[in-house]
This record gives structure tokens, sequence and C-alpha cells, in this order.
């Protein structure tokens, strides 16, 4: 199963923190039903650049979007105290995003994971920054999983994400990300990946077709989710069909199914 | 001014720029035209940059053809003909905040405008920058961030500064993903940036009157 986290709900993004401010319920439900439309399997919910409302603003957000969402959510924020009220308020198994290793977040999220039932990103920045080598990410993975399973995550639940940084500051980045997939698909069997894509073309030019580019290379790669735009035809077309490519398409039933209902461009 | 040589440096032709300054130096050019040649197609640089020509992978790779100019007219420069630094400028990416991506690419371009840069790393706690502001005499702070978390410490960063009594003699900058005017009123900040080039311009306006 590959993992679609629909990345629009997010008030970094104008329009979504104008229907925040506004109370604009309609407009986040319709974003929502479009997104699960495009192949969403989880909304992401992040209000984290409400600074001073984040807390009443998610609370806000999680009422809206339930109503609307049919697949669970996403539960976006670096404070506990956000992602606590937030866990108290899903109808479904949830997704925490994220953990890492900094000081700062790493100790405070293992006691709010501790005895709850959620998958989790598990992001492998540590307060040495951004890592250099796979060896480093799967390094940091390791570490991360044993901190999870300790307070009682499965394997199954967790999805690392190795950090993507941009193929503007290093010629190479993007085979740095392609290899710690790999890496830790090969030494944490039953952890999943994830990532964001956008980070790798950040200053360039025509970053869509880049963006999407690099997620065959990362589907290659072994990577089983991805955090990105599912009304983004583009990126969702190709995705189903590197998948088909890949063998994971029975009888190409999927890219069938979407050429089928006009959804496939590419 | 050697147009020639600021084109190649400004179409980054790094072979030719660096042969071509090489030239010029073995037969007696004056080291001091090579740098002001040097600069002006850095400025050229900027504003291919600003205008959607260059992107990121050519700041960085003029910033490496400048280099290479430098250490080609280096031992040719007396001490007392080292270029003067343009004003100090302290830069770091706020507490509870690791990405240095964004903060090393305003430290680099800052550096090859001509200004002394402080780079005081990541995670940097409120005090380590009053500290340097202390020590250094710097009259401008960069504060970067790219999580929505670091608007908070940006905020109580300008906050502890001012507790200081530092505030008033000193100009803060932030910059990072997510950074627009009502974060920057909430940080307390005088400006914020888009990119490197906006840092510059804000450095030069400020430190340059």
């Amino acid at each position: 199963m590959f993992e679609v986290i629909g990345e629009r709900i997010n008030t970094t993004r104008k329009d979504v923190n104008e229907a925040v401010s506004n109370r604009d319920a309609n407009y986040i439900q319709e974003d929502v039903k479009a997104q699960q439309a495009g192949g969403a399997t989880y909304i992401d919910v992040n209000a984290g650049s409400r600074a001073g409302s984040e807390k009443e603003d998610m609370a806000w957000l999680l009422k809206v979007v339930q109503q609307a969402a049919e697949v669970p959510l996403c539960l976006d924020s670096p404070s506990t105290e956000v992602l606590e009220i937030a866990y108290s308020m899903v109808q479904q198994r949830p997704m925490v995003n994220s953990i890492s290793l900094e000081t700062s977040r790493y100790e405070p999220m293992l006691s709010f994971l501790r005895g709850k039932d959620c998958d989790v990103v598990a992001l492998c920045m540590d307060d040495s920054g951004t890592p250099s080598n796979p060896q480093e990410v799967v390094a940091r993975a390791v570490r991360l999983t044993r901190g999870l399973e300790s307070v009682g995550i499965k394997q199954e639940s967790i999805r690392i994400d190795p950090v993507i940084q941009p193929i503007s500051t290093g010629d190479n980045n993007s085979v740095l990300a392609m290899e710690s997939v790999r890496g830790i698909m090969e030494a944490l069997p039953g952890v999943h990946t994830i990532c964001g894509l956008s980070n790798v073309s950040f200053g360039l030019p025509q970053r869509k077709g880049i963006n999407r580019i690099f997620l065959t290379l990362l589907l290659a790669s072994g990577l089983d989710g991805a955090i990105l735009d599912p009304l983004d035809v583009k990126i969702m077309s190709t995705l189903r069909a590197t998948r088909m490519l890949l063998g994971q398409d029975c009888y190409c039933r999927n890219f069938l199914s979407a050429v089928r209902a006009g959804n496939i461009s590419l | 001014m050697n147009e020639e040589l600021v084109a190649k440096i400004s179409d980054l032709q790094e072979e030719d720029a660096l042969r071509l300054a090489g030239n010029i130096i073995k037969q007696g050019g004056d080291p001091n035209d090579v740098l002001a040649a040097a600069r002006k197609a850095m400025e050229e640089v900027g504003q291919r940059f600003a205008v959607g020509d260059y992107f990121i992978p050519d700041l960085i790779y003029s910033g490496t053809i400048l280099k290479g100019i430098v250490s080609i007219i280096k031992p040719h420069l007396k001490q007392e003909e080292a270029p003067k630094k343009k004003g100090a400028v302290i830069i770091g990416t706020v507490a509870g905040d690791v990405h240095d991506i964004g903060k090393d690419i305003v430290v680099f371009m800052l550096d090859c405008n001509g200004f002394e840069v402080f780079d005081l790393g990541i995670d940097v706690p409120k005090q380590v920058f009053i500290d340097k502001i202390i020590e250094t005499n710097a009259k401008v702070v960069g504060l970067s961030g790219f999580l929505t978390l670091a608007f908070e410490a940006m905020k109580e960063t300008v906050d502890a500064i001012k507790e200081a009594g530092l505030r008033d003699e000193i100009k803060i900058m932030i910059g990072g993903g997510q950074i627009d005017e009502k974060i920057m009123n909430y940080t307390g900040a005088d400006a914020y940036g888009n990119d490197a080039l906006d840092a510059v311009n804000l450095a030069r306006d400020w430190l340059m009157q």
C-alpha cells in the first residue's frame, strides 16, 4: 500500500490561511473532498504558521475537516500541546507528523506517543542538522525506530523521512535521498519511508517537473509514501504509471481505471 | 575596468575568467582592478538572479569563481590594500531550528559582497546572539528559520535583544521558508527577506548610508 498524504490543508498556503481566518468551513471541506477524489489516503492538517493561535485554529480545522474526510488525518505540528488536543479529537487512527532526533523534540514527542495508537512520521534530523551520507541517515532511522518501539509504536506504524535536501545546493542530494530510502528499507524491514518532494527543487526553475521526476526515482528506490498535492494531476499520474511499471499494480487495474476516469495526464 | 573580465565572471565562464585574471596579474596589472571587476561582475550576477535569469546554483558557482580570483590576486595585494569590509553582520538559525541551507546561502552572498559575516550556526540560543553583538559591535543581525516554530524563537530573540538594551543600536532582518510581513511584525524584526539577495540589499542599505 502506497500512502498519499494530501498536503493542502496547511496555513502556509494563502487560501487556506484566509479560510481559517474567516472560519470558512465550506472552503476547507471542498478542498478535503477534492484531495480524497484525487487519491489522498491521509489528509495532513497543519496550522503551524498561525503564530499565537495554532491551538484554536487546529481544533477548528480538525472539526471541519473531519466532517468531510473519509480517510484518516495526519496531525502536523511540532508542538506536543497542539498534538495532544488534536489526538483527542480524531475519529480515526491518525498519523502524527513528526518526531525527530533534535533534543527539543525527541523526548517530548516520545512522552506524547507513549501508549498512543497511531502512525508516526520520523524525521532523520538531529541537533547537528541535515544528514550528509546514507549511512548517517540509516543510523538515525535505526535510533528513531528503537526509540519509538520503546514507547509502544510498532515497526509497521513508523514512517521514516530521510530529509530531502535541495539539488541546487548539493549536486549529490538526490542520490543521497535515493540511497537513504533504499538503505532504510533494507536495514529496517517492516518500517516505511515517506517524504515531501518539493525541497529537492528549491532554488530552481521548472520545480513541478523536477519534483515529479524525483518521485519516480524515489519510488524505484523503495519509497512507499509521499506528502504531496493530490490535486496535481500530473504528479498523481506519474505516481500511478510508475507504480505500474514497478510491478505494483495487478493487471494495471489502478492505472487503467484512472485513465478511464480521465485522471491520467502524463 | 576590464570589461572582458566582468563579462567572463558574470557569464560564469570559470576557466576563461581565471586565465584572464592570471594573465592580467602576470603582465603587471593592478590586482585592485581585478578585484573591482570581480565585484562589478558579482553585482551583475545578483541582478540576473533578481530578474530570474540566474538561479541558486548560478549564485553558488559565481562565488566559487570569485574565490578562485581572490586566491590568484591575494599574493599580489599589499597588506594595507586588503579590501575593506563593508560592515559586520551576525547570522544564525534561531533556537529549536536546525535548518542551514538558506542561512548558508545568505552567509555566502553577504561574504561575496564584501561584508564581514559572523555565522553562529544552527539552533542558536538568544544569549549567543546577544553575546556576539556585544563582542563584535555588529549593527545588523539576521535571524533565519525554516520551521513555523522558529517564529516564536525569533520573537524571543528580538525581545531578548531589547531587554539587553541593544535593540536601538541594531537592525534585525529575518528570513526563511514562510516569512511574510505579518510574521515580521509578530517577531518585532525591522525587515524580512525572501532570498539571499534581499539580505545583501538590506545589509547594504543599513550599513552603507
